[in-house]
Parts: C-alpha cells; structure tokens; sequence
C-alpha cells in the first residue's frame, strides 16, 4: 500500500448496502477526491435516480448514475444502473447487458475485475454488506493485481455472508468496522498530496 | 504478486503487460482470415469474452487462442457467439414500448407505408415484441421489418420464433406493462420445444446478415432500433454506426436507442429532436 497512489475506489454492496455506503459517505471529509464507483444490486423498477438523489443527501461531491463511455472525474460517486453491468477502462466507464454474474446485474465482480486490469496498484476496493457472494472474486482480483482490498467486518454488517465471502477468497489488507472505513481511507489516499487522474 | 485468479471464466491478470499486444494481434488475425472487424469493440467486455472462450477451450492465453482460431473456423464460430452478446427479451424495458406505442405509433399513422430497421436484433425477442405492437395498432400490415444480426446463428432462432417457455411468465408481465392490448397468451401456442410464436408476426419481417461495422446501409427507413448493440463499441466505431444511421433514416424518421444509449456527444446529435428523452427516442430533424 503506498499512500496518495490511488486513482479509483470501487465500492460493492447488496443487501443493507444503501445505508451503509451512505454512512460511509457521511465519513469521507470534503478535500477527500478519489472518485468512488458503487455496485449496489437493486431492483429493475426502483424509480429512476432515486438511488442518486439519496446518496446526493450524503455529500457534497457530484453523485451520478455511470453512463456508457463516460470519463471518470474527481470528486464524483458514481452508481451503477439498474440491470447494467458496469465496466471500468482507465479514465471512463463502460456499460454491458452481458448475462447476469452471481444472479446479479449489475454485478460487483465486474465492476472490481474490470477496474483492477484497468488501474492495477492504483486501486481500492471495498466490499460492505449482502446476502451472497458477488464481489469475492473481484476482491482477489483487485488484490491479485496490486490493489487495496477493504471488506466491512461481518460481525457487524447487518449481512454478513459478502464480506465473509470476500475475506475467504483473499487476504484483505483491512477488515473494519463500517465507522472506521472513511478514515482508512483517508489515510491512504490523503495523507499525501493526491494526484489528478490520468485520462 | 498473488497468484492469477480466474473464475466466473474471467480474465487473470496478465502476466506481463503483453495482453493488449497480444489482443490486437488476435484481433487483427481474425478480421484478416473471417472478416469480422472486432478491432473497435470496447475493450473491457471484449476482453471478458475473450477470456471466457480462452478458458472453455483450454487454452492459457490471448495468443493460444489466436493461434486455435486461425486454425479452426469451428473455434471461430465459438468465439463469434461469445464476441455477440445476445441477452435479450420481449417487451424489454417496457416503458420503452409503451413510450414507443403514445409517442410514434401516431406518426407512423400518418404514412402509407412504413419501413423499420431493427439493427442486432440478436435471437428475435425485439423483432416479435414490435411485430405484436404495430399488430395492435393496425400497422402491421402496411409495415416491412428489416431485421438484422452481424451473427447467422441467432437469425436462425430468429425465424424459427421459439422461445423458452419458462419465460413466458416475464414476457407477459412486460407486455402488460407495455401496454398490451390483448391476452399475450394469444400470440403463441405452448410446444415440446417451447412457446411457437405465430407465424403471421414474420410475414412482413426479412432477416438477414449484416454488420453494422462493414456493411454498408441497405435502404431509406422511417424507424430504425438499435438498442443495447453500441454499448459494445468503442467512440469512433459509434461515431462511424450513428453516421450510418442517420444517412439511412428518411427526414423525419425516428432513431430508438437503448436506455443507457444517448446521442449527445455524437457527431450527428443536432441532426436530431428528443421524442422522449428517457426513452431515447430521437427524431431526424435536419
Ligand atoms: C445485447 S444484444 C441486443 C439485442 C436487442 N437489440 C436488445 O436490446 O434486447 C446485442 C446484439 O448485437 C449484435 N451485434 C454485435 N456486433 C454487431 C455488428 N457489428 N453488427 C450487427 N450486429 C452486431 C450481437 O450479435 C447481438 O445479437
């Protein structure tokens, strides 16, 4: 882990992931920049930008559903679409209705799959609460090519069976309580001065 | 390093930073010996595919599966269902339908005559899904429906109009929303095989092979569909299909996209009016 080297942080959540991406939100102070791409499973028919407009009450950063081919900017969170998958290429997004991966599309795999080969070492990320195990693959991979692996300690996600999955398939570099992941964060992306993205 | 993970038949990392090279060599190899151009394909879920079929053959890398494919027009044939991706589903995105029923089925009144692109249609679901609105809406029968695939196999599941019949549930929960008029039951008979649509929503489709990157246009349309096929390629591939597009759209006729699919940002963006814009459902204007 190098501190100030990280371009993108990949968040996946499910089950009770809403709440517990808007508290880690809550955490991540303002002059924090990385951006941050979600995959949460959600339902086809959740109104459109709803997901959007809650987060958006969380921060003061540009909060956005990801479209096909858009460039990846600082100080945004960005969320996958309802029944896309979505893809990272270093400095912008890609969207795919590729069948569904682990029943669920989007899915966290993917999402972490595609970023780890996209930005290797320069890459967090980050598996919250759920009731199955997308994301653990993706995790091994973000590690695999010299990312950070961060998973929310199943003890207290209010779903544990996706972190549990996640620490199974790696050897995460942190498993913390929810409350204590903005902070971890911060110490690796802040405590040097952070770099523009490359696009 | 860990060791490469692979599961899901997805991608491990590349040993070395080789696997673009080796990509675009494989890429170059099969556009030179099939003429399928895949160069300009976007490369994140390219590279998926691509490692899907890498790992059901095999085989251990990018340049092992170049040298099977160069070899084997059967590994080709393969490796082409794997580069197509064919999800689809009837009345997918029903409020597209339903859009498309209030909003260019009263347009399409105003002609005497009606020709419809519907552009990768993949295994058929969309070209059906259409056929039975424009039924409904008593356009049919004044309507020809071009439908077109860049794979051969899919348009043969295509005419024959069979579908699993354990999605039937879905399809007609979609129709309904859709806005469908009748019983969706009543568009297809339950067989050994599956749900055997009725043979009169093709009587006015013609299915055939086309690329959308190589092939040029085929006829002046007033609709053209091209839902969920563009996400796959790259800006200047998309670039080079909207301009195929537009030059094939009779003045005034109706562009669909797929919901994630815009026209901003293209180069023929103000060539074209909203319909509704979340529905992307655009009108050539100029
Ligand atoms: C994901 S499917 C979309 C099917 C349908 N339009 C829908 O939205 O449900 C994408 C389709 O595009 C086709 N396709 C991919 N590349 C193509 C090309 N160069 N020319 C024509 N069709 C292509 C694939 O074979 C596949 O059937």
């Amino acid at each position: 882990m190098t501190v100030g080297a990280y371009e993108l942080i990949v968040v996946g959540a499910s089950w009770g992931g809403l709440h517990a991406f808007s508290e880690l939100l809550d955490q991540l102070p303002d002059d924090f920049g990385a951006p941050v791409a979600l995959a949460q499973h959600r339902s086809i028919d959740a109104r459109r930008g709803g997901l959007e407009d809650l987060l958006q009450l969380h921060t003061r950063w540009h909060v956005r559903e990801a479209g096909d081919k858009m460039p990846i900017e600082r100080r945004h969170v960005y969320v996958a679409p309802p029944d896309y998958h979505l893809l990272v290429e270093r400095g912008s997004f890609a969207l795919s209705v590729d069948e569904r991966v682990q029943f669920a599309r989007p899915s966290i795999d993917v999402l972490f799959e595609s970023a780890a080969d996209a930005y290797g070492s320069q890459l967090i990320g980050v598996v919250l609460t759920g009731a199955n195990e997308d994301g653990a693959a993706g995790l091994a991979r973000v590690k695999a090519a010299g990312g950070v692996a961060i998973v929310q300690d199943p003890h207290e996600a209010e779903r544990a069976t996706m972190p549990q999955a996640a620490i199974d398939a790696t050897s995460a570099d942190a498993i913390l309580p929810l409350n204590e992941i903005g902070a971890f964060l911060y110490g690796l992306c802040c405590a040097a001065p952070a770099r523009e993205v490359t696009t | 390093m860990a060791a490469p993970e692979a599961r899901n038949g997805s991608p491990a990392p590349a040993r070395e930073d080789v696997e673009p090279l080796e990509t675009e060599l494989l890429l170059e190899a099969i556009n030179r010996r099939y003429g399928y151009d895949f160069r300009e394909y976007a490369a994140a879920s390219l590279k998926r595919r691509l490692w899907r079929r890498i790992h059901a053959e095999g085989l251990e890398s990018v340049s092992g599966l170049q040298e099977k494919v160069l070899h084997d027009p059967a590994c080709m044939e393969r490796l082409l269902r794997d580069l197509s991706i064919n999800v689809t589903s009837m009345f997918r995105d029903p409020s597209f339908y339903l859009a498309f029923r209030e909003e260019v089925v009263p347009l399409l009144h105003t002609y005497p005559f009606t020709r419809i692109w519907n552009a990768g249609c993949s295994t058929g679901e969309e070209v059906y899904s259409i056929a039975i609105l424009l039924q409904e809406e008593g356009l049919y029968e004044r309507t020809r429906i071009y439908a077109t695939d860049i794979n051969e196999a899919v348009l043969e599941t295509a005419r024959a109009g069979v579908f699993p019949l354990d999605k039937m549930q879905d399809y007609t929960q979609n129709y309904i929303r859709a806005g469908g008029k009748r019983a969706f039951s009543e568009y297809y008979v339950a067989a050994y095989d599956g749900a055997r649509f009725q043979r009169s929503l093709t009587d006015n489709v013609v299915f055939a092979q086309h690329n959308l990157v190589s092939d040029r246009s085929f006829n002046e349309f007033n609709v053209i569909i091209c839902r969920n096929v563009m996400i796959y390629f790259d800006r200047s591939l998309q670039d080079r299909v909207h301009r195929l597009f537009y030059e094939s759209l009779a003045m005034f006729g109706i562009l669909a996209l797929g919901h994630k699919e815009a026209i901003n940002f293209t180069p023929h963006a103000s060539a074209y009016e909203a319909i509704d814009p979340h529905e992307k459902l655009y009108r050539k204007v100029a």
